[in-house]
């Protein structure tokens, strides 16, 4: 599936809390392996702004919870070959979904973060992505390849995936993976 | 060819292989007494089938129509499949709309790693549920001394109110409404708090398979006793 010598890996960080990422980094000295096969072209730990072409695998951790990460989203699936949904915000929304049992759950988090929590000229700031009624697992936004269940995922698992996945391999997850 | 006449069993197939078992017993303890295990969230051992959860589903050879191996009694000449790729497919099926009916959410739960819905979707690799999900905001009681329902992970499995019935001789706990807005209730839809009947007995929590019922203060594997029916069941028959 993969042909060339070196992966273009990437990695995305959505409405998440970045523990997803810190289990990526828990691979520790397996991450000395991972990059002579790899080539990191986009992360929030290697800074890099605009999301590039031909990317082969793409990691996402958390939700989609705006605009700018939908289009985020659907930028990093138009340009990616397989695309990874890492972690339970990603895979299931998880605690950032918590808000949409509520009705207008985009406007409610707001006015509870900014205006019921402040005496002194509350307001709703208008300068942030307008966030979404609900905050979404990806694969309800895109078509998504490949689930890395967990809070956060076990580092174990997400070498597991990445292995198989850089081999050409399909991971099985049946007893593997733990949801939620 | 002579031929055992025995009124008392029934001669059947279970994956190709030919049993005999007493009549009467269903599908799912036929297997069982055999060693074949076929998974199952809503019964429990020393409490009456109930069929509700559908995750014990079998094939029967002349029939497409899948049978609840729990409540389908075990009849002579049958040959039922317990475990095939497309049964497999369907218990996913079944775990992954129990899992978006409600708002299931692990991190969050004091079920988290001693979950029997969490466990079963392990099982069967469901890594994510296909299905939009619900997000259902339903009621939380925290009204009794320490017993509190969180309706949200509740997937009407009705252990907790066969428990209390059959076990406990109580019955405060049933069902209300029906379809999506099923939910389990206290003595006349009162808060746990006021439903006089409740013995207190703990023994809903301990047979809830998820997180929905759980003692308030306490580590939930202490709480959970999958054996609590099927123990009282055996003390009180040998007592009689």
């Amino acid at each position: 599936m993969i042909t060339e010598s070196k992966v273009r890996l990437a990695t995305i960080w959505l409405s998440g809390c970045s523990g997803c990422h810190m289990s990526f980094l828990d691979l520790d000295e397996r991450l000395v392996d991972l990059a002579k096969k790899i080539t990191l072209v986009h992360s929030p730990i290697a800074d890099i702004k605009e999301f590039p072409e031909n990317v082969d695998v793409t990691l996402i951790e958390g939700a989609v919870a705006n605009e700018d990460q939908k289009a985020m989203l659907v930028k990093a699936r138009s340009r990616t070959k397989l695309l990874v949904s890492l972690g339970d915000c990603a895979v299931t929304g998880n605690v950032t979904a918590l808000r949409n049992a509520w009705e207008h759950s985009d406007q409610a988090v707001l006015k509870r973060a900014y205006a019921d929590q402040s005496n002194k000229n509350p307001q709703i700031p208008n300068l942030v992505p307008k966030l979404l009624v609900h905050a979404r697992p990806l694969h309800e936004v895109v078509t998504v390849d490949h689930y890395i269940p967990g809070c956060p995922p076990n580092a174990d698992l997400i070498n597991y995936v990445l292995t198989e996945l850089l081999a050409g391999r399909q991971p099985v997850m049946e007893g593997r993976s733990k949801y939620g | 060819m002579s031929r055992r006449i025995d009124q008392n069993t029934v001669k059947l197939r279970i994956n190709g292989i030919q049993l005999e078992v007493p009549e009467g017993i269903t599908i799912l303890k036929a297997a069982e007494t055999n060693g074949v295990e076929i998974p199952t969230l809503c019964e429990l051992q020393g409490l009456t089938p109930y069929g509700g959860c559908r995750l014990c589903v079998v094939e029967i050879s002349g029939t497409t129509k899948l049978f609840p191996a729990c409540t389908t009694p075990a009849a002579s000449g049958m040959e039922i499949t317990t475990h095939s790729p497309k049964l497999f497919e369907y218990r996913k099926l079944v775990l992954q709309t129990l899992l978006a009916e409600r708002t299931h959410i692990c991190a969050v739960c004091v079920a988290n790693e001693h979950c029997e819905l969490q466990a079963q979707a392990n099982n069967h690799g469901v890594d994510h549920v296909m299905y939009e999900r619900n997000w259902s905001c339903e009621e939380v009681d925290s009204t009794h001394d320490f017993l509190v329902i969180d309706r949200n992970r509740c997937i009407l499995c009705t252990r907790c109110i066969r428990v209390c019935d059959q076990i406990e001789g109580a019955h405060t706990l049933d069902l209300k409404l029906r379809g999506k807005n099923t939910n389990v209730i206290m003595d006349q839809d009162q808060k746990w708090g006021d439903a006089k009947s409740c013995t207190s007995c703990r023994k809903c929590a301990k047979v809830c398979p998820v997180g929905a019922i759980y003692i308030e203060g306490e580590m939930i594997e202490l709480t959970k006793d999958r054996d609590i029916a099927a123990f009282l069941t055996k003390r009180r028959n040998r007592q009689k």
